[in-house]
C-alpha cells in the first residue's frame, strides 16, 4: 500500500513535468494551429539557463559561495527558477518573432537580425576553422548576415499575407528545433558534455520525508507543488486577465477575434512567452532538483512525450494538457513498477505512452477533452 | 500537369526497353563488381567506398521520400511514422537473410561468371520483396485504424505506432534489438555479406518506385488520391471511397518504404535500433516538403540534395548541422511551397522558371525608384 502511494506520487511528479511542457504545446496550438516542435528544446535551454543562473548567482561573489548561504534557502532556488523562466520566455518570444511571424505576416527586421545574425555567426565560425584571419572571418560573417538579411527583406516584401500551410510551419518548427539543439552542441555554447546542477548549490533540503506513512523524496513533493502553483498562476492569467481573455478568444476563432479588435500578433507572442516560461520552469526543476544529467538533446524525448500528453488530453485544451500529462506520468511509472510482475518488461516504458495515445485516439479521435468541429460542406 | 502533347510509346515497348536497360546495367555492374567476390578491391565505377555509400544512401532516401510522397503529397494525409515501416523492412530482411538463407538459397554457386552473379541476384530481390511485404502488412495494420483520424492527430498516431515498433524491436532477442544486429554477416555463407546492396539494386528499386509513382499520379487512381487531398468531403460526395484510397496509398507507401529498409539492411554491416529513431522520419518529411508536396521529381531531387548536403558540409564539421537547420528555416521563409511546388520537373517548367526570373528582373528595372 505504501509502495503504491510512493509510486503514485512519483508518477504525479513525472506527470506534472509533462503537463507543464504540454501546456506550452497546447496553448500555441490553440492560437496558431502549429505543432511547435522547438518547444522541447526550450525545456533544454531552461535546464542550461538554470545551470548558468545557479553558477553565476553562486559564484558572483568571491569564494564560490553556494547560493543558499547568501540568501535564505528557498529564495536562492526561486531566483534561479525565475531567471530561467525569464530567459526562456525571452527565447520563446524571439523564436516566434524570428521564425514563425514571417510565415504569417510581412516582417523582416527581427528575422534578418536573428536568422541573418545566426547565419553570419556560423559563416564566421566556418571561416575561422578554415584558418582565416579573425578580421577576414568577421568580414565574411557580416557579408553573410547582410546577404541573408537582404534575401529575407526582398522575399518578405513580396509574399502574400495569410495563414501558412501546416507543413510549411511544421518544417520551420523542425528547423528551429534542430537549430537550438545543434547550436547548443557547439563547443563554445553548451558543448556536448553532460552537465548537471548540484542541488546543494542552490538549496538545502532534507532527502526524504514521510507522507501518510510512505517515504517520499522531497524533490517529488517540491516538483509537484511548484507545478501546481505555476498551473494555478496560468489558470488565473488565462481566466481572469485581459490578455488571458484575448488568448482564449484567439484560440476560439482567430479571425473573429481579429475583427473584434484583438491584436492577434501580440496574443500569439504572449502565448509563446508564457508557454516557453513554463517549459523553462520544467527544465530547471527537473535538472535542478533531481540532479539529472543533461545534454543539448535532452529536450527531444521530453518534448515528444509532452506533445503526446497534449494530444492525449485534446490538443488546444488547457485542462486536457494537465490531465494528459498526469495520465502519462502515472502510466509510465506504474508500468515500470508493476509491469514486470504481470509480464510487461520495464523496457516498454517509452512505448506505454504511445500505446495509451493510440487507444485513446481510436476511441476519442480528438483526445480526452477535445471536441471535433462538425464538418461543414 | 503540364502539356500532354507528348505521346508516350506503347506500354510493352516501354517495359521491354526498361527491362533491357536494367539487364545491361546489371551485367555491367556485375562485371565491374567482380572484385566484391574476391574481396580484394571494393571500388566500384571508380568510386571509393565512402562515395559509393553516399550514392547508395541517396538512392535509399529517394525511395523513402518518393514513397512518403504517395501519402503526404498525393492523398494529403500526414504520416510521421514511416520510419517504423523502414525498420520493419530492414529487420525482416536482415532476419530472413540470417536465419533463412540456408533453407532459401541452398548451394548458390557464387563466382564471377554472369550466371553465378545472376543466381546471386536472387536473394537480394527476394529479401527486398519480403521486407517490403512485411512492411506493407504492418502498414495495413497501422493504417486501417489510424486513417480515421485527420491532420495532426494522424501525424501523431503514426508517430506513436513508429515508436511502438521501435520499442518492440528493441525487445526482440532474436534480432539483438537492444544492442546491434550483426546477423547479416553472421552466416558462414559468402554471399550474405554486408555490401549485398549495390548500385544496381538501388537503381532498380528507385526506378520501380518512380515508375509506380508516375503511373499512379496520372491514372484514375491518382486523380482519386488528389481528390482526397483537395477536399475529402467533396471526394466522398463524388462517390470516391476515400478510406479505401487512403489505405491503399498508405500500404503502397509502406511497401516501398520496407524495400528501402531492406536495401539499407543489406548494405549495413550491422543494424541498431537507434538508426530508426523518429528524427529520420522527420528527415524524410523535410525532403518531401522541400521538394514540393506532390511533385515526384521535386521530392526525388530534394532527397538527393539533402543527402549530399550534410556530406558536402562535412568539412565544416561542428557547424554543419547548424548550417543545415538555418538553411531549412531560410528556405521555408523564402520558398514555402518547396523547390518545385506541385509541378514536375519538365521542359515547360524550366522555361516557365526562366521566364519568371527574366520577368522579375525587368519588372525591377522598370519600377520607379
Amino acid at each position: 500500500m505504501h509502495q503504491l502511494l510512493e509510486q503514485l506520487l512519483i508518477g504525479v511528479q513525472i506527470g506534472s513535468i509533462y503537463a507543464l511542457i504540454a501546456l506550452g504545446y497546447t496553448m500555441v496550438y490553440g492560437v496558431l494551429k502549429l505543432i511547435n516542435f522547438a518547444h522541447g528544446d526550450v525545456y533544454m535551454v531552461g535546464a542550461y539557463a538554470g545551470l548558468g543562473a545557479a553558477g553565476v548567482l553562486g559564484t558572483w561573489l568571491p569564494g564560490h559561495t553556494p547560493l543558499h548561504t547568501l540568501l535564505p534557502s528557498p529564495f536562492g532556488a526561486i531566483l534561479v527558477l525565475l531567471t530561467a523562466m525569464l530567459l526562456c520566455a525571452l527565447l520563446g518570444l524571439i523564436i516566434e518573432q524570428a521564425a514563425y511571424r514571417p510565415l504569417r505576416t510581412r516582417s523582416w527586421i527581427v528575422p534578418s537580425l536573428v536568422i541573418g545574425g545566426a547565419s553570419g555567426y556560423v559563416a564566421y565560425g566556418i571561416a575561422l576553422n578554415g584558418n582565416r584571419t579573425p578580421a577576414s572571418a568577421i568580414a565574411i560573417g557580416v557579408v553573410v548576415w547582410l546577404g541573408i538579411g537582404a534575401l529575407l527583406r526582398t522575399t518578405q516584401s513580396r509574399r502574400t499575407v495569410g495563414t501558412p500551410s501546416r507543413l510549411t510551419a511544421l518544417i520551420t518548427a523542425i528547423g528551429v528545433s534542430l537549430f537550438l539543439e545543434n547550436f547548443g552542441l557547439l563547443p563554445q555554447i553548451f558543448s556536448s558534455d553532460q552537465r548537471f546542477i548540484q542541488r546543494s548549490q542552490i538549496v538545502t533540503l532534507p532527502n526524504r520525508v514521510s507522507v501518510l506513512g510512505a517515504s517520499v523524496s522531497v524533490q517529488t513533493l517540491l516538483i509537484f507543488g511548484l507545478s501546481l502553483i505555476l498551473m494555478a498562476l496560468l489558470t488565473y492569467i488565462v481566466t481572469y486577465t485581459r490578455i488571458g481573455k484575448a488568448v482564449r478568444a484567439v484560440s476560439f476563432d482567430a479571425d473573429a477575434a481579429a475583427l473584434m479588435g484583438i491584436n492577434t500578433n501580440t496574443v500569439i507572442a504572449f502565448t509563446f512567452a508564457l508557454g516557453a516560461a513554463l517549459a523553462g520552469a520544467a527544465g530547471v526543476m527537473v535538472t535542478g532538483l533531481t540532479g539529472t544529467a543533461f545534454t543539448p538533446y535532452v529536450g527531444v524525448l521530453m518534448g515528444l512525450k509532452a506533445f503526446v500528453a497534449a494530444v492525449l488530453g485534446g490538443i488546444g485544451n488547457i485542462p486536457g494538457a494537465v490531465v494528459g500529462g498526469l495520465v502519462m506520468g502515472l502510466a509510465e511509472t506504474l508500468v515500470v513498477a508493476y509491469g514486470p510482475s504481470v509480464g510487461i518488461p520495464s523496457t516498454y516504458r517509452d512505448a506505454v505512452a504511445f500505446f495509451l495515445l493510440i487507444v485513446i485516439l481510436l476511441v476519442r479521435p480528438a483526445g480526452l477533452f477535445g471536441r471535433l468541429a462538425p464538418e461543414k460542406v | 500537369m503540364g502539356s500532354s502533347a507528348f505521346k508516350s510509346p506503347p506500354l510493352l515497348t516501354r517495359i521491354l526497353g526498361f527491362a533491357g536497360l536494367l539487364g545491361l546495367l546489371y551485367l555491367g555492374n556485375a562485371w565491374v563488381e567482380r572484385p566484391l567476390i574476391d574481396q580484394s578491391v571494393t571500388s566500384f565505377y571508380g568510386m571509393d567506398q565512402y562515395k559509393e555509400g553516399i550514392v547508395i544512401s541517396c538512392g535509399i532516401y529517394v525511395i523513402l521520400a518518393v514513397s512518403l510522397n504517395l501519402v503526404n503529397g498525393f492523398t494529403g494525409q500526414f504520416s510521421l511514422g514511416h520510419i517504423g515501416f523502414y525498420a520493419v523492412g530492414a529487420y525482416v530482411a536482415a532476419a530472413v537473410s540470417t536465419y533463412g538463407h540456408a533453407r532459401l538459397f541452398p548451394n548458390l554457386p557464387i563466382d564471377g561468371s554472369p550466371i553465378g552473379v545472376i543466381q546471386g541476384a536472387y536473394p537480394v530481390l527476394l529479401l527486398c520483396l519480403i521486407g517490403g511485404l512485411a512492411a506493407a502488412v504492418v502498414g495495413f495494420i497501422v493504417g486501417l485504424p489510424s486513417l480515421r483520424l485527420r491532420g495532426d492527430y494522424l501525424a501523431i498516431i503514426t508517430l506513436g505506432f513508429a515508436q511502438i515498433i521501435q520499442v518492440v524491436i528493441r525487445n526482440i532477442k532474436a534480432v539483438d534489438g537492444a544492442t546491434s544486429f550483426t546477423g547479416i554477416s553472421r552466416g558462414d555463407t559468402t554471399i550474405l555479406t554486408p555490401h549485398l546492396t549495390n548500385f544496381f539494386w538501388v537503381f532498380l528499386f528507385v526506378a520501380l518506385t518512380l515508375w509506380v509513382s508516375y503511373g499512379l499520379r496520372f491514372s484514375t487512381h491518382g486523380l482519386a488520391f488528389l481528390a482526397v487531398r483537395e477536399d475529402e468531403i467533396a471526394a466522398e460526395a463524388m462517390g470516391i471511397p476515400t478510406t479505401r484510397y487512403k489505405v491503399t496509398a498508405f500500404v503502397l507507401s509502406a511497401f516501398f518504404t520496407g524495400i528501402a529498409g531492406a536495401l539499407f539492411a543489406l548494405y549495413q554491416p550491422s543494424l541498431s535500433n537507434d538508426q530508426f529513431s523518429f528524427v529520420r522520419s522527420i528527415d524524410t518529411v523535410v525532403m518531401v516538403v522541400l521538394g514540393g508536396l506532390g511533385s515526384i521529381s521535386g521530392v526525388a531531387i530534394a532527397a538527393v540534395l539533402l543527402t549530399i548536403l550534410p556530406e558536402a558540409l562535412r568539412g565544416i564539421d561542428q557547424y554543419r548541422l547548424v548550417a543545415y537547420s538555418l538553411l531549412l528555416i531560410v528556405l521555408m521563409l523564402t520558398r514555402p511551397q518547396g523547390i518545385f511546388g506541385r509541378e514536375e520537373l519538365s521542359r515547360t517548367w524550366l522555361l516557365g522558371q526562366i521566364a519568371a526570373v527574366k520577368g522579375w528582373f525587368s519588372r525591377r528595372s522598370l519600377r520607379p525608384s
